[in-house]
């Protein structure tokens, strides 16, 4: 019989005896800042494609989202912080092999950029809006002018912003459910799929609706087949890999993992939208409010699983 | 019926709560936005040293306390020149500051009284508490003579008592640790060496060439010197051999680990001592020179041989034979450790004696490398006038038994204070100094018959511990580490003296040992015998005998003297008077068989436990010390509790998961107060369960010792007592495993 | 100048003083522990193994948690040990995911702690407190770069292992087996 204890006690908070140092903030942030992804890329996207018109919701009406989510998210992880009255050091410096570093840097940058997205549209957005300031007025002129160049960088930094989220995760070696280079895409596609499934519900547009619906749809093919990847890796890879996978082949996070993330999640909403497409009415709310929360949960579930895999004890 | 004596629970309300000192906790509020690092390097600057020696355990490691500029202590070093610890403390000497700043401690003396029909303690100012004290006791004298008033002490605060004692013409002194501790081996050893082991044991174990250890666990018992020496052999390649039942720390660092059927240690040993004789390795030359009784054991032990022990130890005739080769081998450079803690069944005393003929064989007795004859440094005693002479002393309270016991048996202290038409000598008062007597002492039920019929009971304590609950006056004692004391004296190879001093002034309204007793005595006319104001006025005298002072000891903390007695180690060139009745090496011990008892020892059976019931075996852990530093926040920070260590094949049976907790019933179906936890490990035999004594406080005031573990000392009912000396055996106990207070945990189907 | 650390788990016997001993040196909080032992058994009665290890923070010469902290809080000083400063840190705990060896925890005043070498005590010319204090002397500490040092004699001769090293942090602690 091998036994592994310690002998002098060690009993740390939230470290033994599993990790646990990081609670709902942040996979809620995860959610919300590959959400702010999602619908940001798009609405450049389709900004870059010429294709604002056909695309209202996307472009002009989604994005309203994004801002509150990037806040609220900022708002949760310094929520988690620790040493709060510290939080300004990390504009201190940029630190290229931390991509805790680069998200810092790129909420910097794209927040600001994402409301003043919206405050171009304001006027399209609100009837009579009026910015009272001339300066305010001229500014806004500048950027309508400017637009693809936002659009440009927004694509940019919207694509960093969803994919660093898992690189995030994927960054840390020391916890073998995360450490695998697919989990940046992962995390990336789903981002999208989310801030689809959010122009999806905004849009009044047959037509956009219908756009969406198909772009939805390779996402989740693509985030399923990441997943299978995902799993295949683990199974392929060294015995902690493969400990990790069982926590969801047979282990805790089984049923939460199948059923609610990629049943309920994506494979649900996804034959859902198949059969709008052949035809039935579905109501749009059922499929997206599916995928948000299979979404959500996603990340709840990776972040916890993830502390609770390990190499030592 | 209303008892005398109940036992009080020194509630939380308002108790000693006046003064309260900034909190034991270290963590700090929060930062300004600009804070500042961390530094701290900054902390050796501000820290003075000043020297003392730890009361943690009976080692007595010098070492230095250093207090920063806010009068904090902030942590204790060992003493680099001291030879106990060459300069490093084991985790208690180390965590013992926690003990200094516990919030839990005793703060005022607290009297017994009667309120609303319920007895509870009062706060009490010192001279009300010394008065009542010292009219309590006169009148106890004045009724029964002074000798009837005994101390049960431990440690560095029992001689103030003991003087206190002498002086008023008592010399009914006990320490638990005799009786249930080291007795047995002390009376094996003089009886065959004419001399005891003592404390600290002069075992040579750092150039020791092979260490055998029947049951002693260096390694989780911390005795210091002890484990840095066993470090020094392993570098040298000493071989050790552990007999012990469980796997050990020191047996995961034997070469053999002989796992020993529990109670026939005796077995194996003279079956040792067979192979040795009728092999012709023993040590023929010291034998030849130094012993008697050589045909005697000869004779003895000659149908003792390894095949014989197999069947009763389950030891491989092989492994005895080669085990005894590897110890002949490094003859006389090798140790058959006496143990310390030796009161297991009964016949331990015999057990020891059988050790101590097998050093005589194998000549380490006196060599390098196995006993060295150590040497103290003699301090005087300050001059005071002779004690009056007692009428009886505790001699008398033995009643004619024990024979070999040359010190007062605990247990028989706790008979004499029944009245009984056999109790010639009643004790009608005691006093308990530094010793938790319920958790130290077996046989729960005698004691407390006993402290009904007392007509006093003080205890003098640093923390609530079990027996403040029985006392009719409770003095707080402060820390060591804020008082002077004795000058350490322990007997090694080279004599040294180490100085305590006090580091912060008592807190609270603690006070030191020496200040009570001198407080008691005067209020009893014997001024004589505390003529002093201060104890460092003794200390200096005693110094000065010595040819330093006390400003020259604080700077170095240890002085060291020359050997007077010569070398340590015995020429064995020449013949040696040992202090045996016929100067020589007693194989054949003619005292014993006059006295009626086994001349050399003879293994007898002990009982064992019945099918659902394993041998209760405890031992210790290195970062406590019994039960006195269960409650020290940084020692209960590595270990908080105690678990019972039950091999898998019987956890399967009872279907016990790790980490479960279970409560414990005894064979006399006492359950365990608390429940304990299970560590299931293939450490441990089948037919046993270990777990460290010590735990198991059922002392509310205890915060972070109450509840936790289980105490082993309450499931020992069955005591086996050493006929030569009055040892208590206490490994007669079979436990089993119930899941609440009354029902047996039904045995899982398989 | 690289400072690294050698045990001799041979002689460990566990008594947890490396422990109380960084506790009391470095105004550890009582709950939180910078190093800790470990026990490993092995086998089936009477045939058992026990491994005993003082661990801590392994100051990796790879280390991921400098790697990953956002701030520059996390950094790398004499001789490769990794430190903490402490009001540079947010509090994020991304060092305390990354280290495979649990070694950091967060301290109640809000940054991350962890195992400093006592780096305070090596710059006077001492050893760290554990080190110091160890009854066995069973912890070596010292320049792996120095032909001289102890700590490069006693890895010369002596079998040695170090913990995950899969996990490529290229850990500094060597246990002598």
């Amino acid at each position: 019989m091998k036994e592994e204890l310690f002998v002098s006690g060690r009993h740390i908070p939230n470290i033994d005896p599993y990790l646990n140092i990081w609670h709902w903030q942040i996979p809620l942030y995860l959610f919300l800042g590959g959400l702010a992804a999602g619908i940001l890329f798009f609405a450049a996207l389709f900004t870059i494609m010429g294709k604002e018109n056909e695309m209202p919701a996307a472009v002009k009406k989604a994005p309203v989202i994004a801002p509150i989510a990037l806040i609220l998210g900022l708002l949760a992880l310094f929520l988690d912080l620790k040493h709060k009255l510290f939080f300004w050091q990390l504009y201190t410096t940029i630190r290229i092999e931390s991509p805790m570093s680069w998200g810092a840097w790129v909420l910097m940058a794209i927040t600001p950029m994402s409301m003043l997205w919206v405050a171009s549209y304001m006027k399209e957005l609100v009837q009579g809006w009026d910015w009272k300031y001339k300066w305010l007025n001229a500014f806004e002129t500048f950027i309508i002018k400017y637009r693809i160049w936002m659009a440009w960088i927004i694509i940019v930094l919207s694509v960093i912003l969803g994919i660093y989220t898992g690189i995030l995760l994927s960054a840390f070696n020391a916890r073998p459910l995360w450490n695998t280079s697919i989990l940046g895409p992962l995390f990336l596609v789903s981002g999208m799929s989310t801030g689809a499934a959010t122009i999806l519900i905004m849009s009044k547009s047959k037509e956009e609706r219908r756009t969406m619906s198909w772009i939805d749809l390779l996402l989740i093919v693509v985030e399923l087949f990441f997943i299978t990847h995902l799993f295949m890796g683990m199974k392929a890879g060294s015995q902690v890999q493969i400990d990790a996978a069982s926590l969801f082949l047979g282990g805790q996070f089984t049923v939460s993992f199948w059923v609610f993330v990629v049943f309920l999640g994506l494979i649900f909403p996804a034959i859902m939208e198949v059969l709008e497409r052949i035809g039935y009415h579905i109501p749009v709310v059922v499929p997206v409010v599916l995928i948000l929360l299979g979404g959500l949960m996603f990340r709840f579930i990776m972040v916890e699983a993830g502390q609770l895999t390990r190499y030592l004890y | 019926m209303k008892t005398r004596r109940d036992f009080i629970k020194i509630s939380a309300m308002g108790l000693g709560a006046a003064a309260i000192v900034a909190g034991t906790s270290r963590v700090g509020l929060g930062l300004p936005l600009f804070g500042s690092e961390s530094k701290p390097g900054e902390k050796g600057s501000e820290l003075r040293r000043i020297s003392t020696y730890c009361e943690v355990c009976f080692w007595k490691c010098a070492g230095w306390a250093y207090v920063n500029s806010e009068g904090r202590i902030t942590k204790v070093l060992g003493n680099e020149d001291d030879p106990q610890c060459n300069g490093r403390l084991c985790p208690r000497g180390t965590g013992g500051v926690g003990m200094v700043y516990d919030e839990d401690r005793l703060k005022k003396p607290l009297i017994r009284v009667t309120e609303n029909g319920k007895q509870t303690y009062r706060e009490a100012s010192w001279d009300e508490a010394l008065d009542y004290i010292a009219a309590k006791m006169k009148a106890i004298s004045a009724k029964y003579g002074p000798e009837s008033i005994a101390l049960f002490n431990h440690g560095s605060p029992g001689h103030y008592f003991t003087h206190l004692l002498g002086a008023y013409g008592s010399s009914t002194v006990a320490a638990p640790s005799y009786a249930q501790c080291r007795g047995p081996r002390e009376v094996g050893f003089e009886t065959t060496f004419g001399s005891q082991i003592g404390s600290p044991e002069p075992t040579d174990i750092r150039d020791t060439r092979c260490m055998v250890l029947i049951g002693s666990h260096i390694g989780e018992n911390m005795h210091n010197g002890q484990v840095q020496e066993m470090s020094d052999a392993i570098d040298k390649g000493a071989v050790i051999i552990t007999v012990d039942p469980r796997l050990s720390t020191a047996a995961s660092k034997s070469k053999y680990w002989l796992p020993i059927k529990p109670a026939t240690d005796i077995a194996l040993l003279l079956s040792w001592i067979h192979v040795l004789i009728y092999e012709e390795i023993y040590n023929k030359e010291y034998v030849a020179m130094h012993a008697s009784g050589f045909d005697q054991l000869k004779e003895h032990v000659r149908n003792f041989t390894p095949e014989w022990a197999y069947g009763i130890t389950t030891i491989e005739p092989d492994l005895i034979r080669k085990t005894a080769r590897e110890m002949a081998n490094a003859a006389p450079a090798v140790i058959v450790h006496p143990g310390r803690h030796v009161t297991w069944y009964g016949d331990d005393s015999q057990r020891s004696r059988a050790i101590a003929l097998l050093n005589a064989l194998l000549g380490s007795w006196g060599s390098r490398g196995g006993f060295f004859m150590k040497e103290g440094a003699g301090i005087p005693d300050h001059p005071h006038p002779e004690y009056p002479k007692p009428a009886w002393s505790w001699f008398e309270t033995l009643n004619g038994k024990y024979p070999f016991a040359k010190m007062s048996v605990t247990n028989a202290f706790i008979d004499a204070s029944i009245a009984s038409p056999e109790n010639t000598h009643q004790i009608h008062g005691w006093i308990i100094a530094g010793t938790n007597l319920p958790m130290a002492i077996p046989l729960k039920s005698q004691m407390e018959k006993a402290l009904q019929e007392l007509d006093l009971v003080v205890v003098v304590d640093t923390m609530p511990t079990e027996v403040t609950g029985y006392a009719d006056v409770v003095l707080p004692e402060c820390t060591y580490l804020e008082r002077y004391d004795d000058l350490r004296d322990a007997p090694h190879r080279v004599p040294t003296v180490a100085l305590r001093s006090p580091a912060i002034e008592p807190m609270y309204e603690s006070k030191p040992a020496w200040w009570i007793a001198k407080q008691i005595g005067e209020r009893l006319g014997l001024h004589a015998y505390f003529e002093f104001e201060d104890y460092k006025e003794v200390l200096d005298w005693q110094l000065n005998q010595l040819g330093s002072s006390l400003t020259e000891i604080e700077k170095t903390g240890v002085i060291e003297f020359p050997r007077k007695k010569g070398s340590p180690y015995l020429d064995n060139s020449q013949p040696h008077v040992f202090a045996t009745a016929s100067g020589k090496i007693e194989l054949y011990s003619e005292a014993l068989a006059t006295a009626g008892f086994d001349a050399i020892p003879v293994y007898k059976p002990h009982p064992e436990p019945e099918e659902g019931f394993y041998r209760l075996i405890y031992g210790r852990a290195p970062m406590h010390t019994f039960s006195r530093t269960a409650n020290n926040p940084n020692l209960t920070d590595l270990m908080k509790e105690n678990s019972v260590w039950v091999n898998p094949r019987v956890a399967n049976l009872w279907g016990l998961k790790n980490g479960e907790y279970t409560y414990l019933k005894n064979q006399d179906g006492i359950v365990s107060d608390f429940p304990i936890k299970v560590r299931i490990t293939e450490r441990i035999r089948w037919d046993s369960v270990y777990m460290v004594h010590g735990f198991g406080h059922n002392r509310k005031e205890l915060s972070r010792a109450f509840g936790k573990g289980a105490n082993d000392t309450e499931l020992i009912t069955n005591v086996m007592i050493d006929p030569l000396m009055g040892g208590t055996g206490m490994r007669g106990n079979f436990v089993t495993f119930v899941s609440n207070n009354d029902q047996t945990k039904k045995e899982v189907e398989s | 100048m690289r400072y690294a650390m050698a045990i001799d788990t041979l002689k460990c016997v566990g008594c947890s003083d490396c422990v109380v001993a960084c506790q009391m040196e470095n105004d550890v909080p009582i709950g939180f522990c910078r190093d800790w032992v470990t026990e490993t058994v092995d086998g089936s009665y009477p045939n058992v193994e026990i491994e005993l290890r003082s661990e801590r923070c392994n100051h990796c010469d790879n280390s991921p948690c400098v790697r990953c902290c956002p701030t520059g809080a996390s950094h790398i000083e004499d001789g490769g040990i990794v430190l903490v400063t402490h009001n540079k840190c947010i509090g994020c705990g991304a060092c305390i995911q990354a280290c495979p060896y649990d070694a950091r925890y967060s301290h109640p005043e809000g940054y991350v702690d962890k195992c400093t070498f006592c780096i305070h005590r090596v710059r006077k010319g001492e050893n760290p407190a554990c080190v110091a204090v160890c009854p066995t002397k069973c912890m070596y500490f010292g320049d792996l770069e120095d032909p001289n040092s102890e700590i490069t004699n006693v890895l010369k001769n002596r079998k040695f292992k170090s913990l995950a090293p899969e996990a490529g942090t290229n850990p500094q602690i060597f246990y002598l087996i």
